[in-house]
C-alpha cells in the first residue's frame, strides 16, 4: 500500500526517506514542490496529489510534511490515519516531533517505521507493542547506551503482539498504582456581530493515564450518560457493554492513551462563558480606524476563565496599531497583520479591554471585510456539558489504585465575527 | 600519481574498517551510521560486503538495523545478497515463532528472484505453522513474492485460499490485503469464509478491518439483490422512478423484499465499527452502509461522518468530499447538522470550498435564507478566492431555487458595487449566467452593469459585461451604442479578451442597429485589422467579411444575423461531485475523480441473487487451534471472575516457548522414525553448469545451477534453476521443454517462456527425479523453430537433502548401516585443511548435507537423505594426525561409493 514516505521540512529539503518496496526515486516529490508553490498557505497543499505513475498523500504537523508515495488504489483516509500515527508515535518517543528530534534520533525513527509497516501494511501501531520493541530514547538511557554499548532495541521479544489483548504490554509493575482521567472538553463555536449563537457544539475527550500493575479491568460510570450523543472509544473498550449498560469497561493499555472522544450535539443549548463586545471601524477617507474590545464572563457555573488569548486577522490595509489594553499584553506582527492579546484571567469585577486606534494606508479606500477575533482560554473544574463520571472501579487485581479525575473546558474553534 | 578520492569514500573506508573490526559496539556504531546515510537518501551500497557479514550477529539491534540495510540494498547487489539467505532459512526453522516470523519477513522482502523457489516453499511452511503470527506474517509474504514474480500466481491463490480458513484475528486483515493484491476476482474463496470473517471482524486490528470491509462491500454487491428498489418509494430523489416503474412496482408488491441474513449480518456487525477511533475503519463502515444498505438506514452513519470533521486537516478534506458526493443525492441525512459545514476564517481553502459544495447541495426552500446569510458573511472574507467561490455558489442556489433567484440576483448586483475585483469580476460572470436563464425582465440590471463598467478593470469582467451587453442590445437600445462608443476610444488599451468581446459587440450592434453604430463599427473593425494579436486579427477579418456585404463575401452573409444571433442555451450550474459516486466511495479514486491504477469496480445489484448455499459451511470442521489457545484451555477453569478477554490475555503472555514446543511436537505426525529434522542447506554453491552453448544453441544459451532446495514440485524431484539466455538480435518464441523425454526420468517442466528478447535472459526453475542415481536426464530444449537435446548429469552430491539430528541419534543410526552399507577411506590431510572450518566447509560444498554439532574435536558428522528415496547417508570424517578416515554409511551402496570418492578429493585437495 505505502511504498515509500518522505519527510519534507518548511523550507523545501527532503530530510528523511524511507522505503518499504523498491525505492522510489526521490523525483517524485517535485509534484509535491509544484502543490506547494502553487498555495499561498502551507495549510493550502491539496492532501492528495496525483503524478503520471504514483499517487502522492500529506500530512502536515509541526510544520513538517508527510509525504506518503502509493502506486495504486487504497482509501485516502487509511494512509493519513497512519501518518498521523507516525506523528503522534515520534511525539510520543521524542517529546516533540520536530526536524532536529527526527534527525537526532534517525535509528530510533528507521527502527519504528521499519516495524510499523510490512511492505507498506500497518503491522505494529499500537505503542505499548511499539515500546516493547524499541525503548524511547532518555538522556540517561543514551549515556548508558554509550558507555555499555547496549541498545535501544528490546531484548525481549514483544509478546503483545500475539496477545488477545494488543495494545497492553505484560510484565507491568508498579510501586504507586494510580489512575487519573481528564474530561476535556472543547467548545467550537460561531457567535455573530450582534453576540448571538450561530453555531456551536461541544467535543470532549477522556485522557487517561493509568500506571496499574498486572492486568487490571476497570469500568467507569457516569452520572449522566445519555447525555454523550456520539462517541468513538480506544479498541480497550467493550463496546457490548456500552451499548447495553452505558458503562465504560476495558483492560487499560500501559501509560498515556485517549479512552473516549465524545460529541455532545449542537441540538442541545450550549453554555458560551465568554462573551466579546467590539467595535471596530473604519471611516472613510480617514487613515485613521478605530478599535475597542472588552472581554467578560457569561455563563461559567462560578468558575474562573483563565488563560485567555485573543487573536485576529486584521485587515491587509492596516499598517499598524497604537492600543492600550487594560491588563495583559498585546502584540501586532504588520507583516502578517495578526493581532494577538494575551488577557490572562477574566477579572468579573474589572474587565479586560483592549482599545486604541489602527492607522491606515493613506489615500487607500475603506477595507470593506471585519476581521474575525479567534479566542482561546480555559476553564479549570468544569465539564461545560455537565458531565460528570459516577464512579471507577478496578477488578481482576488485589490492590487498591489510587485514583484521580479532573475536568477542563476549552475554547476549540471559537470564533467571533464582527 | 594516484588519483585522489572523494570524502565521502573515504568516510565509507572508515565505515568498513569498523564493520570488519571484532568490537559489536564498532559494528553497531557503523550501522547506525549507515543507517543515517540511508535516511538521507545517500548511497551506500558499496558497503555490502562488509554489512552483509553481520547479518547472523547476536546482537538483536545490530542484526535489525543489517535488516534494515539489506532489504533497501538487496535488489541492487543480488548476488551477494544471496550469502545471507541461508542464515535467514535457517531462522525460519527456529523454535521461536517470533525469530522464524522475522526471518521470514526479512526473507521475504529481498527482491531477488533467484530466491523465489525458496520463498514458495517457506512461506507454504509458514502458512501451517501453528502460530497465527508467523500465518500473518507469511500472509504479507504473499503479496511481496506476487509482486517478484506473478507467474506464481497460482500457487499463492492455493495458499491464501488456505489462510482464508485461519480463525484466527491475526491473520484475517493480513490475507484479506493479499486476496485483494494477487486475486481480487476470485470472489469464490470468500463464499466459505464470509460469515467467518463478518463475525470475526469487531476484533480485528483496525488496518485490517478497513481492508475486510472494503473487500465485503465488493462481494456483498456480486451476492445479494438490491435493498433499494422497495423503498425506492420513499426515496426523496427517485419520483422519478416511481413513474418510471409502475410495473415493477407490482412486482414488488406481490413479491416483498426480504433481505438475506447474510446481508443483514454484514450490515450488523460493522455498524459497531461507526464508533472506532481510527477514522478510515468509520469512513470504510460509511461507504458500506451507503452502498449496501436500505435507503432508511443510511442516516446512522450521518452522525459518524460529522463526528470525523473534528479531526485532523487531510481527514476533514476527504470526509467533506465524501459528504458532498452523499449530500447531492440525500439532502436529508446532513440537512440536520447543517451547521456543522459553516465555515471559518481558519480553515485551509480547500475545507472551505468543501464545506461551501455542501452548503450548496444542502440548500432547499427552507433554509435558502439561512444559508445565503450565512454566504453574506463568506463573500466578505479576506480570503479573496474563497469570496469568489462563495458568490459561484449563490449563482447555484439561485438556479436551483427559482423562489430565490430574484433575491440572489439583486445580492449579487449589491456586490457589483464591491471594493475588491475579485468580487465583483466573479459577480459579474455568475450574473451573466443566471441572466442568460431569464433575460428579458433584468433590462435594468444590465443597464446597471453598463454603468458600473467604466469602473470595473478585471478583464473577464468587463468580457462579460460587453457579452451581455452584444446579447440583449435589444433590451437595451440606447446605451448599447454608448458603450460600443466608449469601447472605440479605450480598444487598444484593452486585453485580448475584452477586445475579442467588443469585436463581437459591434457587429451585433452593426446588424441590429446599423444606422447609429456603422461608423464605430468599421473604426473599431480597422483597429482589430491591425492589431499585434493575431487572433484579433483573425477574428476581425472574418466577421467584416461575414457582416459587411460586398462582392467576395458570399451567400453566408445572408445569414450573418442568425448566426451571430441565435438564442444560446443557458450553462447549466452544476456541482463538481455531480455523479460521483460512480466510484465506491472511501477510494482515492473518488477523492481524485477519476479512476487510480488497481481501483475495483463496484458491480451493480444482480438482479436475481445467486446460490445462497454456497456460504454454508459444514458443521464439523477439523479445527487445529493455535496454540495460544491450547494454553487458554488449560487455565480456564481455574479463572473465576473474568470470562472476558482480559484473562486470556495475561495467559497469552505466559505462554513459554517449551509449552509451544511441546504441542509442537504433539501435533506434528510422526513421519520419521527417528528424531530427525530437514534442515535447510549449510552452502549453496554458486557454480552453474552449462546447458546448451549459445554456438551449438543457435543464439540460445542455457546454463542450470542446483539450488540444494526441496524440490516445490514433488518430494522425489532434486530443484534445479536454468538461466536461459538469448545473444542473437532477434527474439526467441516459445521456449520450452518437448514432452517427451528421452530417458526415463520423470521431468518437472518450466512454464514455456513466450518470448525472450535479444540480449535477454530469463531464471526459470525445474524439478527432475533423478531417482537416486547419478545417470544424466536427457531431453530436449526446444524454441519456436529448432530443438536441441541437452542432459543434465547430476553430481551425487547434488542428490542429497540436508537433515539434522543428535549425535547420539548418529552414531546409533551409523550401527545400523555397517557391513556392506559402509565404505571408507583414509587419506592424509594437507595442514592448512586440518581446521574445523575447512574440514566442514569441504565437505559441504562437495554434498548438500547437514552438519552434526560434534562433541569431540577431531571428529566431523554430516547427515543427509537422498532425495528420491529417503535413505540416510551418514558421513563422517576422523582427523588422526596426519591421516583422516572418511566413512561413509548408506543403503544406496553405489551413492556411498561414489561420494566417497568425491569427499576424498575435496579434503586433499589444497587451496579453498
Amino acid at each position: 500500500m505505502i511504498h515509500s514516505l518522505f519527510l519534507i521540512n518548511a523550507s523545501g529539503d527532503i530530510f528523511l526517506e524511507k522505503h518499504w518496496k523498491s525505492v522510489v526515486s526521490r523525483s517524485v516529490c517535485d509534484y509535491f514542490f509544484e502543490a506547494l508553490e502553487r498555495a499561498t498557505e502551507p495549510e493550502n497543499v491539496p492532501p492528495v496529489i496525483p503524478t503520471p505513475h504514483h499517487y502522492l498523500i500529506n500530512v502536515l504537523r509541526h510544520r513538517i510534511y508527510f509525504v506518503a508515495v502509493i502506486q495504486s488504489e487504497v482509501p485516502p483516509l487509511f494512509v493519513i490515519e497512519f501518518l498521523h500515527r507516525v506523528v503522534d508515535t515520534f511525539q510520543d518517543y521524542f517529546g516533540v516531533c520536530t526536524e532536529a528530534a527526527i534527525k537526532d534520533n534517525v535509528v530510533v525513527v528507521y527502527e519504528l517505521l521499519e516495524e510499523m509497516l510490512d511492505n507498506g501494511f500497518p503491522l505494529a501501531t499500537e505503542s505499548n507493542i511499539l515500546k516493547e520493541l524499541i525503548k524511547p530514547p532518555t538522556i540517561l538511557r543514551t549515556v548508558v547506551n554509550t558507555i555499555t554499548g547496549s541498545t535501544n532495541v528490546g531484548e525481549q521479544l514483544p509478546t503483545g503482539q500475539l496477545s488477545v489483548v494488543p495494545w497492553r504490554r505484560t510484565g507491568v509493575k508498579y510501586t504507586n498504582n494510580e489512575a487519573y482521567f481528564d474530561v476535556v472538553e472543547e467548545i467550537d463555536a460561531i457567535i455573530d456581530k450582534s453576540g448571538s449563537t450561530i453555531t456551536a457544539e461541544i467535543q470532549g475527550v477522556i485522557d487517561a493515564c493509568v500506571k496499574l500493575t498486572g492486568m487490571p479491568d476497570l469500568t467507569l460510570s457516569f452520572m449522566n450518560p445519555r447525555l454523550l450523543d456520539d462517541v468513538s472509544f480506544h479498541p480497550c473498550v467493550r463496546f457490548k457493554r456500552w451499548e447495553a449498560e452505558r458503562i465504560l469497561s476495558f483492560i487499560p493499555p500501559d501509560g498515556n492513551f485517549r479512552l473516549l472522544s465524545y460529541h455532545v450535539s449542537s441540538q442541545n443549548l450550549v453554555a458560551i462563558p465568554v462573551y466579546v463586545k467590539h467595535n471596530i471601524s473604519f471611516r472613510e477617507g480617514s487613515s485613521q480606524g478605530r478599535f475597542e474590545l472588552t472581554l467578560g464572563p457569561k455563563q461559567t457555573m462560578g468558575k474562573a476563565v483563565e488563560s485567555v488569548l485573543v487573536s485576529s486577522q486584521l485587515p491587509r490595509g492596516v499598517l499598524n496599531a497604537n492600543l492600550n489594553p487594560s491588563q495583559g499584553t498585546y502584540t501586532f506582527d504588520p507583516v502578517t497583520k495578526l493581532l494577538s492579546w494575551d488577557v490572562g484571567k477574566i477579572n468579573p469585577q474589572k474587565l479586560p479591554s483592549l482599545k486604541g486606534s489602527m492607522s491606515l494606508q493613506t489615500g487607500a479606500s475603506k477595507p470593506d471585510e471585519n476581521p474575525t477575533i479567534n479566542i482561546q482560554f480555559k476553564i479549570q473544574q468544569l465539564a461545560i456539558s455537565g458531565l460528570k463520571v459516577n464512579r471507577l472501579d478496578m477488578y481482576g487485581e488485589k490492590y487498591k489504585p489510587f485514583k484521580g479525575i479532573k475536568y477542563m473546558t476549552k475554547a476549540g474553534k471559537f470564533q467571533v465575527r464582527t | 600519481q594516484p588519483q585522489q578520492r572523494p570524502w565521502f569514500l573515504c568516510r565509507n573506508e572508515d565505515l568498513k574498517e569498523m564493520l570488519e573490526s571484532n568490537k559489536e559496539s564498532l559494528k553497531l556504531e557503523a550501522m547506525k551510521r549507515i543507517v543515517g546515510l540511508i535516511a538521507k537518501g545517500k548511497n551506500a551500497s558499496e558497503l555490502f560486503p562488509a554489512v552483509v557479514k553481520n547479518v547472523a550477529s547476536k546482537n538483536i539491534e545490530l542484526k535489525k538495523l543489517v535488516y534494515v540495510y539489506l532489504v533497501r540494498y538487496a535488489e541492487e547487489q543480488q548476488d551477494l545478497a544471496l550469502l545471507s539467505i541461508s542464515t535467514f532459512q535457517r531462522a525460519l526453522k527456529d523454535p521461536n515463532q517470533l525469530i522464524r516470523a522475522s526471518a521470514l519477513r526479512v526473507l521475504s522482502s529481498i527482491r531477488v528472484p533467484i530466491i523465489v523457489p525458496i520463498m514458495m516453499l517457506a512461506i507454504k511452511e509458514a502458512a501451517t505453522d501453528l502460530s497465527p503470527y508467523v500465518r500473518k506474517t507469511a500472509a504479507h509474504a504473499i503479496q511481496k513474492l506476487y509482486s517478484l514474480d506473478p507467474d506464481q500466481k497460482e500457487h499463492l491463490i492455493e495458499v491464501i485460499e488456505k489462510l482464508l480458513k485461519d480463525k484466527s484475528t491475526l491473520v484475517a486483515g493480513s490475507v484479506v490485503m493479499a486476496f485483494e493484491e494477487v486475486c481480487p476476482d476470485r470472489i469464490d474463496l470468500i463464499h466459505k469464509n464470509y460469515r467467518k470473517l463478518c463475525n470475526l471482524l469487531v476484533d480485528v486490528e483496525e488496518w485490517g478491518q478497513v481492508v475486510i470491509i472494503h473487500m465485503l462491500t465488493r462481494y456483498a454487491r456480486t451476492q445479494f439483490v438490491s435493498p433499494w428498489r422497495e423503498d425506492a418509494v420513499f426515496d426523496e430523489n427517485s419520483a422519478k422512478a416511481f413513474y418510471d416503474s409502475e410495473e415493477e412496482r407490482r412486482v414488488d408488491q406481490s413479491k416483498p423484499y426480504i433481505m438475506d441474513p447474510d446481508h443483514r449480518l454484514l450490515l450488523r456487525n460493522t455498524k459497531p465499527l461507526l464508533q472506532s477511533r481510527n477514522t478510515a475503519v468509520v469512513m470504510a463502515v460509511s461507504q458500506l452502509y451507503w452502498h449496501l444498505a436500505p435507503k432508511h438506514e443510511l442516516s446512522i452513519i450521518t452522525k459518524s461522518l460529522v463526528r470525523l470533521l473534528r479531526s485532523h486537516r487531510e481527514v476533514q478534506y476527504i470526509v467533506l468530499q465524501n459528504i458532498a458526493t452523499m449530500s447531492i443525492q440525500r439532502k436529508g441525512m446532513f440537512e440536520p447538522f447543517m451547521k456543522s459545514f459553516y465555515v471559518r476564517s481558519t480553515d485551509a481553502t480547500h475545507i472551505k470550498t468543501l464545506k461551501l459544495e455542501i452548503l450548496t447541495n444542502l440548500a432547499n426552500e427552507a433554509n435558502i435564507s439561512t444559508i445565503l446569510r450565512e454566504f453574506q458573511t463568506y463573500v466578505k472574507s479576506q480570503d479573496k478566492a474563497f469570496a469568489a467561490a462563495t458568490i459561484q455558489a449563490i449563482g447555484c442556489c439561485a438556479t436551483n431555487i427559482s423562489e430565490v433567484t430574484d433575491t440572489c440576483l439583486n445580492g449579487l448586483v449589491l456586490l457589483l458595487s464591491n471594493r475588491d475585483e475579485t468580487v465583483v469580476a466573479e459577480s459579474v460572470v455568475v450574473i451573466k449566467k443566471l441572466l442568460q436563464t431569464q433575460p428579458s425582465q433584468h433590462s435594468d440590471i444590465i443597464k446597471h452593469m453598463a454603468k458600473l463598467f467604466d469602473n470595473i478593470t478585471v478583464p473577464m469582467a468587463r468580457a462579460s459585461i460587453l457579452w451581455l451587453m452584444g446579447e440583449y442590445c435589444e433590451h437595451v437600445p440606447k446605451i448599447a451604442p454608448d458603450v460600443l462608443r466608449k469601447m472605440a476610444k479605450t480598444f487598444t488599451d484593452e486585453e485580448d479578451i475584452v477586445k475579442l468581446q467588443i469585436v463581437n459587440l459591434a457587429a451585433k450592434l452593426y446588424l441590429t442597429n446599423s444606422k447609429q453604430t456603422k461608423l464605430l463599427t468599421q473604426y473599431i473593425l480597422n483597429l482589430g485589422k491591425y492589431d499585434q494579436n493575431y487572433d484579433i486579427r483573425d477574428r476581425t477579418r472574418f466577421i467584416r467579411q461575414l457582416i459587411v456585404p460586398n462582392e467576395k463575401s458570399g451567400a453566408l452573409s445572408k445569414y450573418a444575423r442568425r448566426i451571430l444571433m441565435a438564442p444560446k442555451p443557458a450553462p447549466v450550474l452544476q456541482s463538481a461531485f455531480k455523479d460521483r459516486d460512480r466510484f465506491q466511495l472511501g477510494t482515492l479514486s473518488h477523492t481524485l475523480n477519476s479512476q487510480a491504477s488497481g481501483y475495483l469496480e463496484l458491480s451493480d445489484w444482480p438482479a436475481v441473487a445467486p446460490d445462497q448455499s454456497v456460504r454454508n459451511v459444514e458443521v464439523v470442521e477439523p479445527v487445529r487451534l493455535p496454540c495460544i489457545y491450547l494454553v487458554f484451555k488449560d487455565n480456564e477453569n481455574s479463572d473465576d471472575s473474568n470470562k472476558s478477554s482480559s484473562s486470556q490475555s495475561e495467559k497469552s503472555s505466559s505462554e513459554s516457548d517449551s509449552e509451544k514446543k511441546k504441542t509442537l511436537k504433539n501435533k506434528k505426525p510422526q513421519q520419521q522414525k527417528l528424531d530427525s529434522k530437514d534442515s535447510s542447506p549449510v552452502f549453496v554453491p554458486e557454480t552453474s553448469h552449462e546447458l546448451l552453448h549459445r554456438m551449438t544453441g543457435k543464439g540460445l544459451s542455457a546454463q542450470y545451477r542446483f539450488t540444494r532446495q526441496p524440490c516445490i514440485y514433488g518430494n522425489s524431484m532434486v530443484s534445479l534453476q536454468l538461466t536461459l539466455s538469448n545473444s542473437t538480435d532477434q527474439a526467441l518464441e516459445n521456449i520450452h521443454i518437448s514432452e517427451k523425454s528421452s530417458t526415463g526420468q520423470n521431468i518437472h517442466r518450466f512454464n514455456a517462456i513466450e518470448r525472450l528478447e535479444p540480449q535477454a535472459s530469463v531464471t526459470v526453475s525445474m524439478g527432475v527425479d533423478f531417482n537416486d542415481s547419478t545417470q544424466a536426464a536427457n531431453f530436449q530444449l526446444c524454441t519456436k523453430e529448432d530443438e536441441f537435446s541437452v542432459s543434465i548429469q547430476p553430481a551425487v552430491g547434488e542428490l542429497l537433502l540436508p537433515i539434522t539430528m543428535s549425535e547420539a541419534d548418529f552414531t546409533k543410526e551409523q550401527g545400523k548401516l555397517v557391513g556392506m552399507n559402509e565404505s571408507s577411506a583414509t587419506i592424509t590431510m594437507t595442514p592448512e585443511n586440518v581446521s574445523s572450518q575447512s574440514v566442514n566447509r569441504k565437505v559441504v560444498s562437495v554434498a548438500n548435507l547437514g552438519v552434526i554439532p560434534s562433541g569431540q574435536e577431531n571428529i566431523y558428522r554430516f547427515s543427509g537423505k537422498t532425495v528420491s528415496s529417503g535413505s540416510l547417508v551418514l558421513v563422517s570424517v576422523v582427523l588422526k594426525d596426519p591421516d583422516a578416515v572418511i566413512t561413509i554409511n548408506t543403503e544406496k551402496t553405489v551413492m556411498g561409493s561414489m561420494l566417497l570418492r568425491q569427499v576424498k578429493t575435496a579434503l586433499t585437495n589444497s587451496g579453498p
